[in-house]
Parts: structure tokens; C-alpha cells; sequence
């Protein structure tokens, strides 16, 4: 009798792992459950009311006109959001079924997790190119040289920047130029090997060409990672993302893949917007 | 009628610059007397055996300050030690992790401590260390110097902490850095041509002090090397033989006036240095 339980329970066990390994085929697995959310700094609210499931391994970008809660929501996904004191939010976000912010959860480990890619490049100015991008993995306790150095070279290759710097690694990591720079923080971003890269406006400081190197970079990155990046530039969400979602003054108004939203929004607003009849 | 308005402007912009000219030529004057006045009376009495000799009793001629000289070193040596560490910690604390109403209160109390007159301090660190030992010290001396020195760096260094852009910080921390970590490894490494700087000249500006060492280092005619006796000190020496009524006596209180100003010069050329580099490393 017990014998037959057991074997009736594998057996239940591996026609779920089935049904998962279909839904997963079916449609893309969720990186980002995030459930009601709404956010306050002080008084004033910046999100209302947000339901969104973000797909892994792809691309998704948020537009919208400025101050219209984008910024203020990506750094909920990273509780980046948490470093502004008078700053709260309700809802719950779920990393891959975990919630971020459950109470026992470290927001240096979230933040481990999920990287981050700023809008202006910011490489710390007392650090060479070296130590700029393996400082995340210094400063959180690996001090194995060898392992290092090859953190480092994959980490900028990834970045596709090693070519230019594999010369001047001690050289100080300001000295690069604006773009360059900026593939710099996402080298020093991808080498803590994070399973999501958050980018908040990464090329609206960069001329045409860096700005194209980086999208080529997103492009390469998404074979790994899961991205969200908000971007200004309506152009560069059609050009590099697989899924857009469109924010207004803190609600998110419409979210499908990319293609949809370009071409044929179902909301009104969505399309005044993207065919820049406001913004 | 265009042309008159526009030699009218250009007549205004020229008293304007010309009154500009002046003030500056104000602000720099006397520092220009003090070292004219400074180099005609002391100059002659600096020599070699100024800075290796001791004072000579009365009635001898020459010797030198050499103890003196010595003892504000020592003396800002305690003190540094009690101010820096304190000061920049306490400054750390405003800038990264206080909050909206403890930093009021603090830079607030900080601001009054910094307004203190300082002979008050010399007689604070008097009933603290030199009533209860008996004994006027070098301790007590440096310890009024420190406490002088404390909310200077405390303010300085909380304002040079926020000159780091604050990218550097969230960079940091959106890499799961630590808080603790990134203020040790990012901030502070970033401020630290700033917070030297800052320090140098909180030094300088204690080493002039005299008040407060009237009744804590007291001043000593010979050398001192220990921390519970009394110790020598440039300003103390300096204004013990400028009110005597010996010309020798003079002659050497001018010289030793050179030579703190000549070490406070120094330093603020030094600091001076310093702040360039670090403005050109930043603009790059």
C-alpha cells in the first residue's frame, strides 16, 4: 500500500515538472510578479496601482513622458527606490516567485541579484578600469586574484570593451570617453553576475554611435539576462526591446510586446503618445 | 542716442570693475604687511640657533625657541588625534546616515562650538584635567586644541562627503554593497584629498592658538617630553617674550611670529597644491 503511494506521488511530481516545461515553452517564464504596487515619497503618490509580469530572458522597455513614475519604478525593482528616506510603497514584487521584500530579505542581497545601469555613467573616480569592474565582487568578499582577473576580462568582453582597454587596465576609469564609460558600468554591472540588469536611461548621455554600440551590447546581453530599461527615446524601445510597457502620470496604461504597442495600442493614449501627439 | 547709452554702460562696467579691484587689493593688503612687518623685525633674529637652541635666561643674548618649536608639534599631534578621528566620524555620520532632525541639531550645536571663543576652551579642558591632576600638562594643552579642532572637521568633513555625487553612492549600493562598505571604500576614498585638505587647515588653524594653552600647556622654558608636564608652544613663548621688557626678547618673539606664520603659509600652499589636483583629476 505505502509502496503504491509513493510511486502514485513521483508519478504526480513528473507530470507537474511536465506541465511547467510545456507552460514554460508555451509562454515566457515571469522574472518580475509585480502585484498592485503603488509608491509615496512624503505625501505625494508616483505609482498607483500597478500590475505587471515581467518575461525573462528578454527585453523589456519601459516609455513614457518625464515624471511619469518610469525612474520611480524601476528602482522599486530593485528597492533602490528604499535610499530616499520619506519614500513607501504598498503591492508586492516577486523575483521569480520570491518576494522581494519580505522581511528577512537584505536589500544588499536583492541588489546583488538585480544590477543596475544609471543614466550618467558613473565609474568611481579613484579606481582603474581593473578595480572599477570587479569592485562589486572585492568589496562583497572575493579576494581570489586569479578568479578576479578572469571575472574581470569576461566582464568587460561582455561589455564589449575589451578590446579597446585590454591595454590600459590600470589606467583610471574616468578617463574613458562618455561611451565608453558607460559600457564600463555595465561591465561592472554584469561581472557580480546578477540574473537581471535594470537600465535607466543608459545612452540619453551618449552620441549616436555609443548609443549604438550599447544597444548592440542589450541585444548580446539578452541572451543571458533578463533587462528592463527605460528609456526617453521611443525609437530605442522599438528598435531593442521585445516588450514595452507605457507609463502615465504613475499608471501604467498599456504593456504587450513591442511590435503590438508600435503598431497597433489599444489604448487611445498609448497611441497619442507614441505618435507624439503628447510627451 | 544708441551709441551715448552704450558708452554710458561701458563707463559703469569700468567703476564697477575698478571698485572690485580695490576690495581685492584690501582683502590682500594685510597679509602683505603682516609678512613686510614680520620679515623686517624677525628675520634677523632667525638663524640656526633658533630652531636648535633653547631659551636663554635672562640677561643672555641669544638662543632659540627649539623647544617651542617642538612642542606645538607634540601639541598638535594630541590634538589631532583626539580631533580627526572624532571630527570625521562625527562628519561621516551628517552626511551618510543622520537623520533630517539630528543633523539639525548637530550641525546647529556644531556651528555654536565653532562661535566658542577659544580661551573658553582653555578653561573648560582647566577644570577638566588640570584642577583634578594638579598640574598644568601637554595633555591638557593638546586636549584643548582637539576639542577646538572637533567641530571644524566635523563641518568640514560632512561638507566635503557631499560634495561626492551621489551616482557614486547608488552605483555602490545597487551593486549589494554594503552601506558601511561603500561609505569606507567609495566615499571616503573619494573625499580623501578633500578631508586631508580639510585637516591641514584645521591644524593651521589651531597651531596659532594661545588662549586656550594659557592655563593647560602653560609653556616651559626647557624641553618636555612628557605628557602630565607643562610643554613650550610657538604662540605661548611668542606672547611671553613679546610683553617682557627686553629688546632680545622681542627680537626673538618677532622671529618666532615668522616662523608660525611661515608653517601656517606653508601648509595652506600645501593645501593649496593638493585641492588642484584633485579639482583637475574631477574635471577630467
Amino acid at each position: 500500500m505505502k509502496n503504491v503511494m509513493e510511486h502514485e506521488s513521483t508519478i504526480s511530481a513528473d507530470t507537474a515538472a511536465l506541465h511547467a516545461m510545456t507552460d514554460a515553452e508555451q509562454s515566457p517564464a515571469i522574472a518580475f510578479e509585480v502585484n498592485d504596487l503603488s509608491v509615496w515619497y512624503g505625501q505625494k503618490q508616483t505609482i498607483f496601482n500597478t500590475t505587471i509580469d515581467i518575461p525573462a530572458q528578454s527585453v523589456t522597455a519601459i516609455i513614457g513622458p518625464s515624471g511619469c513614475g518610469k525612474s520611480t519604478f524601476l528602482r522599486c525593482l530593485n528597492r533602490m527606490h528604499e535610499l530616499v528616506p520619506t519614500a513607501r510603497h504598498e503591492g508586492s514584487i516577486r523575483l521569480f516567485g520570491e518576494d522581494l521584500y519580505a522581511p528577512k530579505i537584505d536589500p544588499c542581497v536583492v541588489r546583488r541579484r538585480i544590477g543596475m545601469v544609471f543614466q550618467k555613467s558613473n565609474p568611481f573616480p579613484t579606481m582603474s578600469i581593473a578595480e572599477n569592474v570587479i569592485v562589486g565582487l572585492r568589496l562583497n568578499g572575493v579576494r581570489d586574484r586569479a578568479y578576479l582577473d578572469e571575472r574581470m576580462e569576461k566582464a568587460l568582453r561582455m561589455a564589449a570593451l575589451w578590446d579597446e582597454v585590454k591595454n590600459d587596465l590600470n589606467r583610471p576609469g574616468i578617463s574613458l570617453s562618455g561611451g565608453q564609460q558607460q559600457r564600463l558600468c555595465i561591465a561592472r554591472a554584469v561581472a557580480v553576475e546578477p540574473e537581471i540588469i535594470l537600465m535607466d536611461e543608459p545612452c540619453s548621455a551618449l552620441d549616436p554611435i555609443a548609443t549604438a554600440k550599447v544597444e548592440e551590447l542589450i541585444y548580446e546581453l539578452k541572451k543571458q539576462y533578463t533587462i528592463v530599461i527605460v528609456t526617453h527615446n521611443m525609437q530605442q524601445a522599438g528598435r531593442c526591446s521585445d516588450y514595452t510597457a507605457f507609463f502615465y502620470l504613475g499608471r501604467l496604461i498599456e504593456f504587450a510586446k513591442t511590435e503590438k504597442i508600435f503598431t497597433n495600442p489599444s489604448q487611445k493614449q498609448t497611441e497619442d503618445y507614441i505618435t507624439g501627439r503628447f510627451g | 542716442m544708441r551709441e551715448s547709452f552704450y558708452r554710458w554702460r561701458k563707463i559703469k562696467s569700468g567703476l564697477v570693475s575698478a571698485l572690485c579691484l580695490l576690495c581685492a587689493v584690501l582683502v590682500i593688503a594685510p597679509l602683505g604687511l603682516v609678512f613686510f612687518h614680520l620679515l623686517r623685525e624677525g628675520a634677523s633674529a632667525v638663524n640656526w640657533s633658533f630652531f636648535t637652541n633653547l631659551p636663554k635666561p635672562v640677561g643672555e643674548i641669544g638662543g632659540g625657541m627649539a623647544n617651542a618649536i617642538v612642542g606645538t608639534f607634540e601639541l598638535l599631534g594630541i590634538a589631532a588625534l583626539i580631533g580627526v578621528p572624532t571630527g570625521v566620524l562625527g562628519g561621516v555620520y551628517l552626511a551618510e546616515y543622520g537623520s533630517v532632525r539630528v543633523n539639525w541639531l548637530l550641525r546647529f550645536i556644531c556651528d555654536i562650538l565653532n562661535g566658542v571663543p577659544s580661551i573658553i576652551w582653555g578653561i573648560v579642558v582647566y577644570g577638566l584635567i588640570v584642577v583634578p591632576v594638579k598640574s598644568f600638562s601637554a595633555l591638557a594643552g593638546g586636549v584643548a586644541l582637539g576639542f577646538i579642532m572637533i567641530p571644524l572637521i566635523v563641518r568640514m568633513s560632512e561638507e566635503v562627503l557631499l560634495l561626492v555625487p551621489n551616482g557614486y553612492r547608488e552605483a555602490a549600493l545597487a551593486l549589494g554593497i554594503a552601506r558601511w562598505k561603500m561609505t569606507l571604500h567609495i566615499v571616503l576614498k573619494t573625499a580623501l584629498k578633500g578631508l586631508v585638505t580639510g585637516v591641514l587647515l584645521a591644524l593651521a588653524r589651531v597651531a596659532g592658538e594661545t588662549a586656550p594653552l594659557l592655563f593647560t600647556a602653560f609653556g616651559n622654558r626647557f624641553w618636555n617630553h612628557n605628557l602630565h608636564d607643562p610643554i613650550a608652544a610657538l604662540p605661548l613663548q611668542i606672547f611671553a617674550y613679546a610683553i617682557s621688557p627686553y629688546d632680545d626678547w622681542h627680537r626673538q618673539a618677532w622671529a618666532g611670529a615668522l616662523v608660525l606664520v611661515s608653517m601656517t603659509f606653508l601648509v595652506n600652499v600645501a593645501v593649496r597644491f593638493l585641492t588642484r589636483s584633485r579639482s583637475a583629476a574631477l574635471a577630467k
